[in-house]
């Protein structure tokens, strides 16, 4: 079977018609062995086809945040400047059931007959590191049919490390008074994010309290070896101010990339990626048949992952020739 | 032989029926039949598009005019309601919240046009929002804006209507929605010192008056079928108002401490099968709220024994006012003083019921009062949790629902034959009537004048003035509701309250049926290739979302994804998202009796998106002949309140699922 057969219309999806990502969309989610041939197929078109100008923008935080409000704020700015806009949130699961509440859809307002914005939800499964195990495959049908992707994290903290190998900018969210979410990046266990945004600014006196002690943060301030200096800023998504300012900081930081910079920081991303998809397909054991994690991602590093699921077969025929 | 003299009574409490349907004329004829029966106040009932403030040909509006109260739409709505029943002689309760200033601005023009003394007016509004966002769904405004509102009216009616209740603050409808006594308790008064204190933050009531306002507050609460608890709970909400008010207050005077309040009867233990068992609940709970003279509720409305099947008629609310009747009057409950004082059995209830809610509250304003637990979802998280015990405890049959889960055999009861045909149903002429009736009254208006009144409302607004002089300016010059909400929702926004659902702990014990439940579900779902992707709908301007939020959070414990969006939303909304998150079955939950206009738009907004297969479940009250005029192609079940087993639901969503999608579970059939 081929794309065309299975439904799935490449120029739908380009032209970003909601029934043609929605299809896609089921398609890479999949987890039949069988549809992965297809999806492998789609995936392969929809990097080359990938808008140049694309922005993805991890949303992470802790949960209560107002993240979802947030993105509800950044939509309508980009909406409002003619961008097309992707949304894809993931909400944990139940450890027990494997059920999942994807809750953030309903605090997102958006108007359902608009044709340049398409949310989706996700639940996480058995997934940590806040995204879920499709979430790339979907990412790269969005950057084929959007120009700017929000990604919402499941916001359980810590361990939402999974943001960074993904998005090209990393929005951290806090709400005033919660201090115990900044020790982790005190502690250095989390990277500081290219922007914080301590929303619910409403709060004024809460709110700058949070703020001055971000402000007193090593890495806030403080040009980093890219060239970005971390932002924070002040946002009250309820109401609607700050989001003006907070976007004008998104977009510095992409012009800020040089073409090469992106391309890479976009590169060592697919790396990471198809290690995972080595990782899911042949578990720790095919891992350490290859010299383990750092051996792969080094070869990776030298090897031509533009099409991730061809590197994934490259890879994947030096087990079966071991 | 001379007569003995009978003995002293107390006066009874105040017996009202809550009413109001499908115009202001119909609903006229109604009051007066029940006035000229011995009724004492008014309780009037308006329609969902007026209580979420929208013109009756507004787009939500459409299948909801009429249906479950009176529209009110304009000073002639008014005028027309109360055609022939002089204000200044009634005491008149209102349902109404988000746009309490404005209907309030339509009876005050009114009761200017009949001459009457506005000093000397007697009633009141319901005007809490808080119990909106989290249980009866008809807010429109941000909390916020929403609490500032509601003081706007406290202290109009502190100046101007000294015999007025400005504000019911309500526990009914969180009983409604799960709430267990203790969170009843914790959560009203939380919600009521929020509203105090926003009105005393405004400042422009000197420190001395202010127990005045503090004495205006009246309360709403419900009386479940544990009637002795239920007692216990109202003193113990006696005893802790009172400290309140003393301590936080600071009102010395024990009359303005004093906590009245208004009852209406649980409405959720109603069952639908047998119902003629209800006459007896409705007694018992009835009973909670009267026995004891310290705690005496002011004012009573009982809800009629057929009304899980549908819209009683007046005979039904007859009964409902005659059972009030005779407890005052025949028996001698009213010659006594309170019969149990003294009582350590009560007392230690007490105790315990006191110490738990004064916790609890604390808790919340250590959170930062109602607003903020609101906000943060913790109240509804809390609230849904609850439900979802009771519902297991009927399911496991720890809680006992005589004929319903025990003693389930009856005779077939005289009194439900023929009943369908013989509920008081809404013509749907209705609406239409209505829509040309607002339609002629715009364009009779003087639209300079309506220009210039809303100009002002604006400019108002915006400068922190007078809102209920310029909202009766409005109501005098003829704006009409949904002109006076728009306004409002251009300055403050609208909001989406939490739907609760997201922060629920799994349920406890799942159970050997849970375990088959999560078996099947992930049989189906590997088959998929996807897990089973639920979508729950609730189209229209119903509020009641209890029924949506139990099945959601039961599918996510049966292994599904769920999607759910809350309240509110239109069925092109509810298209868009099954759409756009691929999901495998639609379940459209729908109260209100508008399934009919509802349940077809959506159907229709799925075809037109190419999802003509996707299988749509319904939820609600909806009568079998309905169901032959919606598409059934698309309608694979019909689930009513009485199917109060959430497994066997599941089981049937799995079914539903299986079977769209040419899956064969036969050989793992539980």
């Amino acid at each position: 079977m081929n794309l065309r057969s299975a439904g799935i219309e490449l120029d739908g999806i380009l032209n970003a018609q909601k029934t043609a990502i929605a299809g896609a969309l089921n398609l890479l989610e999949n987890r039949r062995p069988a549809e992965e041939g297809l999806a492998a197929e789609l995936i392969e078109a929809l990097t080359r086809h990938a808008r140049p100008d694309r922005h993805v923008i991890g949303i992470t935080g802790p949960p209560g945040a107002g993240k979802s409000t947030l993105i509800s704020r950044l939509v309508r700015e980009y909406r409002s400047a003619g961008r097309r806009v992707g949304v894809l949130t993931v909400d944990p699961s139940s450890p027990r059931s494997g059920g999942a509440l994807l809750g953030d859809r309903a605090r997102i307002d958006y108007d359902p007959g608009d044709p340049g914005l398409f949310i989706r939800s996700m639940a996480a499964g058995p997934h940590l590191g806040g995204l879920a195990w499709r979430t790339r495959h979907c990412l790269s049908l969005f950057e084929a049919a959007y120009d700017r992707i929000l990604i919402e994290t499941t916001g359980v903290g810590q361990s939402e490390t999974e943001i960074e190998k993904v998005a090209d900018t990393v929005v951290y969210v806090v709400q005033p008074g919660s201090g115990d979410s900044l020790q982790f990046m005190k502690a250095g266990i989390m990277e500081i994010p290219h922007v914080l945004v301590v929303n619910k600014a409403d709060r004024k006196n809460l709110a700058l309290k949070s703020y001055h002690e971000l402000q007193a943060l090593a890495g806030v301030g403080r040009r980093r070896q890219d060239g970005w200096t971390p932002e924070l800023m002040l946002v009250s998504a309820l109401e609607g101010w700050g989001q003006e300012a907070l976007v004008a900081a998104l977009e510095r930081h992409l012009s800020l990339f040089s073409t090469g910079h992106l391309e890479n920081l976009r590169r060592a991303h697919r790396v990471q990626w198809v290690y995972l998809l080595f990782a899911e397909r042949f578990g720790s054991h095919g891992v350490e048949r290859l010299g383990g994690e750092h051996r792969i991602l080094e070869r990776l590093a030298q090897a031509d992952v533009t099409n991730p699921f061809r590197a994934l077969q490259d890879l994947a025929g030096d087990i079966v020739g071991t | 032989m001379k007569e003995i003299e009978p003995p002293a009574k107390d006066p009874p409490w105040l017996m009202r029926t809550y009413s109001g349907y499908a115009s202001a004329a119909e609903s006229n004829r109604l009051y007066r039949a029940n006035l000229a029966k011995g009724q004492t106040g008014l309780s009037i009932a308006f329609d969902l598009p007026t209580q979420t403030g929208y013109d009756s040909d507004h787009i939500l509006a459409r299948g909801e005019v009429g249906k479950l109260g009176v529209p009110m739409r304009t000073r002639e709505d008014m005028e027309a309601l109360f055609d022939q029943i002089p204000v200044e002689r009634m005491n008149t309760s209102m349902t109404i919240n988000a746009p309490t200033a404005w209907v309030l601005a339509l009876y005050l023009s009114l009761a200017r046009q009949q001459g009457a003394d506005l000093s000397q007016l007697r009633g009141t509004t319901q005007n809490d929002i808080l119990k909106e966002y989290l249980s009866r769904g008809t807010y429109i405004f941000p909390p916020k804006a929403s609490i500032r509102l509601a003081g706007e009216v406290i202290r109009y009616a502190f100046h101007h209507l000294p015999k007025w209740n400005p504000i019911n603050i309500c526990s009914y409808h969180l009983q409604e929605s799960g709430a267990e006594p203790v969170q009843e308790v914790a959560f009203t008064l939380a919600n009521a010192v929020c509203v105090l204190d926003a009105v005393r933050a405004a400042g422009d009531i000197p420190a001395q008056d202010f127990p005045q306002v503090v004495g205006r507050m009246a309360f709403f609460l419900n009386a479940g079928i544990r009637f002795i608890e239920e007692m216990c709970k109202v003193r113990v909400f006696s005893r802790m108002w009172d400290r309140i008010c003393r301590e936080r207050y600071g009102v010395s005077d024990p009359g303005l401490r004093r906590f009245r309040y208004g009852v209406q009867v649980n409405s959720l233990g109603l069952t639908e099968r047998q119902p003629e068992n209800n006459i007896a609940r409705i007694i018992y709970e009835f009973l909670g709220v009267v026995l004891s003279k310290s705690a005496r509720a002011r004012s009573v409305q009982l809800p009629a024994w057929n009304e899980a099947l549908g819209l009683p008629r007046k005979w039904d609310q007859q009964w409902s006012l005659r059972i009030q009747q005779i407890l005052a009057h025949e028996t001698d409950l009213l010659e006594y003083e309170d019969i149990f004082e003294g009582s350590a059995v009560i007392g230690r209830k007490e105790k315990l019921l006191e110490d738990a809610a004064q916790a609890e509250l604390e808790r919340i304003l250590e959170m930062g009062g109602a607003v903020e637990a609101l906000e943060n979802g913790y109240l509804k998280r809390c609230l849904v949790e609850s439900n979802a015990r009771r519902i297991r405890e009927i399911e496991t049959g720890r809680r006992v629902v005589v004929g319903v889960n025990r003693f389930e055999e009856g005779e077939p009861s005289p009194l439900t034959a023929g009943l369908d045909a013989s509920f008081l149903t809404v013509d749907d002429a209705v609406e239409n009537e209505q829509i040309a009736i607002l339609r002629a009254f715009r364009s009779r208006r003087d639209a300079g004048r309506v220009a210039g009144a809303l100009d002002h409302l604006h400019r108002t607004l915006s400068s922190g003035g007078e809102l209920m002089a310029a909202s009766i300016a409005c109501a005098e010059a003829g704006v009409t509701t949904g002109e006076w909400s728009d306004a409002l929702r251009s300055v403050y926004g609208e909001y989406r309250a939490p739907t609760g659902v997201g922060g629920v702990a799994a349920s406890d014990g799942a159970g050997e049926d849970m375990r088959a439940v999560i078996q099947r579900v992930r049989q189906v779902s590997d088959r998929l290739g996807r897990n089973l992707k639920l979508l729950i709908g609730k189209p229209g301007l119903d509020g009641h979302s209890n029924g949506a939020e139990q099945i959601a959070v039961k599918a996510r414990d049966a292994g599904m994804e769920v999607v759910y969006e809350g309240i509110r939303l239109t069925p092109e909304q509810i298209a868009e998202s099954a759409l756009q998150e691929g999901v495998h079955v639609v379940g459209l939950s729908i109260l209100s009796g508008s399934h009919l206009k509802l349940v077809p738009e959506v159907i229709r907004g799925l075809e037109e998106r190419g999802l003509k297969t996707l299988p749509v479940v319904l939820g609600g009250i909806i009568p079998e002949s309905d169901l032959t005029k919606m598409p059934q192609a698309s309608i694979k079940r019909v689930f009513a309140p009485r199917d109060y087993h959430l497994n066997r639901i599941m089981h049937e969503i799995v079914d539903v699922v299986a079977a769209a999608n040419g899956i064969d579970l036969s050989a793992v059939t539980p």
